[in-house]
């Protein structure tokens, strides 16, 4: 597992072992950094870590569904947390696709894991060369401030910078989809 | 699902990730996505942003104890939510809206039929059975009308959809879909303004229907 990211092995491990250790680290790696994103939306202080805490025991209760083949901590965290707030803002539960079907006994793909995270890293070198408007827009898109009329009129131009980038990683996401997905 | 050529456009699954999607399109959204691997990724490379974007938020100091509070609830006995799995033709999302019970087709004439899932001020999603060659009413869109085609297929003056397929409909379209081939069409259909219909009758009806 050496070359994968200190957030993915942990991860591993809470699903793989139940290891509390590695929750523990998850927790005072994302747990300040979720209260911070949870109140840049306008929740206080008391609910954010409300919000935190829910979502840091959903990351223990529901670690199955975490599949580094597909995605890193922090994306999976992210939807956690995004479904959470809608959740508690319009007391509705959010629809969520259904979850894919792992063949079983299915050999976890070292090569494929680490392609997830140089994605993710090449996502990153992309949104660092954004000027801070776009890159403003981009995080109040992701911050769920904008429409998605807004998103596709404003965020025109930061979005496409980004888009050649995913469309280009996600290449090979796609193909392993399909042989996933009925 | 192989055969899918409309998809989810891009803001549309931004805004889902976000959680900005209003309730009747992000049911249609999450269907979509069920049946589809193309747009299953393109979610996955918004999420990705959406978690460098987490990545990079300032820390916030924690009250003391939260942490030793959470570590104290790991073993903590839940019963999980229910997880609504596909039905047949009915991918889980919808399965989830309907809380797991078969459709209740309410007729609408010309063979026509629909059940209204949910209905309220963010708008409507109902499922619609189209005979096969029946033709929906000709309307124009106040707002926005997604379909998602769950069996059969229709066509319209933009195309043709079949299964998985998801066409989107707005102010600047009037159209007339007509549902192809030997089965019925079923859809799954969501608006956020009524719709607009041409033809005398249906517009008495609407209040009536709630279309
Ligand atoms: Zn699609
Ligand atoms: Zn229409």
């Amino acid at each position: 597992e050496q070359g994968l990211s200190q957030e993915t092995q942990w991860m591993i491990a809470v699903r793989d072992k139940r290891d509390k250790a590695a929750f523990a680290a998850l927790f005072d790696h994302f747990a300040p950094r979720l209260k911070g994103f949870v109140m840049r939306t306008g929740t206080s202080a008391a609910q954010a870590e409300e919000v935190v805490q829910d979502v840091m025991l959903t990351v223990w209760r529901r670690a199955e569904t975490f599949d580094p083949h597909r995605a890193q901590v922090s994306a999976w965290i992210y939807q956690i947390t995004r479904n959470r707030q809608i959740d508690v803002m319009r007391k509705e539960n959010r629809p969520v696709p259904e979850a894919l079907k792992e063949e079983p006994g299915l050999e976890p793909d070292a090569g494929q894991i680490m392609a997830v995270e140089q994605e993710a890293g090449l996502l990153r070198k992309a949104l660092s060369t954004l000027n801070c408007d776009q890159r403003a827009i981009i995080e109040k898109a992701y911050l769920g401030e904008l429409t998605h009329q807004e998103i596709s009129t404003q965020t025109g131009l930061p979005l496409g910078t980004i888009k050649s980038r995913i469309r280009l990683g996600l290449e090979r996401l796609r193909h392993e989809l399909k042989d996933l997905s009925r | 699902m192989s055969g899918i050529t409309h998809h989810t456009p891009d803001s549309m699954l931004a805004a889902y990730a976000a959680g900005t999607l209003p309730h009747p399109f992000a049911i249609v959204v999450a269907a979509h996505i069920s049946m589809c691997a193309t747009c299953r990724a393109s979610l996955e490379a918004h999420q990705a942003v959406g978690g460098l974007v987490l990545e990079d938020t300032q820390c916030t100091a924690l009250t003391d104890g939260l942490k030793s509070a959470t570590l104290a609830m790991l073993d903590d006995v839940v019963i999980p939510d229910p997880v609504f799995e596909a039905d047949g033709i009915f991918p889980g999302p919808l399965v989830q809206a309907l809380k797991g019970r078969a459709p209740q087709w309410k007729k609408l004439g010309m063979g026509v039929r629909q059940d209204i899932i949910q209905a309220d001020r963010s708008g409507s999603v109902r499922l619609l059975y189209i005979p096969p060659g029946q033709a929906v009413p000709d309307h124009g869109h106040n707002g926005l009308e997604l379909t998602l085609v769950l069996q059969g297929s229709f066509h319209d003056e933009t195309g043709t959809f079949g299964v998985g397929d998801l066409e989107v409909a707005d102010e600047t379209l009037d159209h007339t879909p007509i549902a192809g081939g030997d089965i019925p069409c079923i859809c799954l259909a969501a608006t956020d303004a009524p719709l607009r219909f041409h033809a005398l009758i249906p517009r008495l009806l609407q209040p009536l229907f709630r279309i």
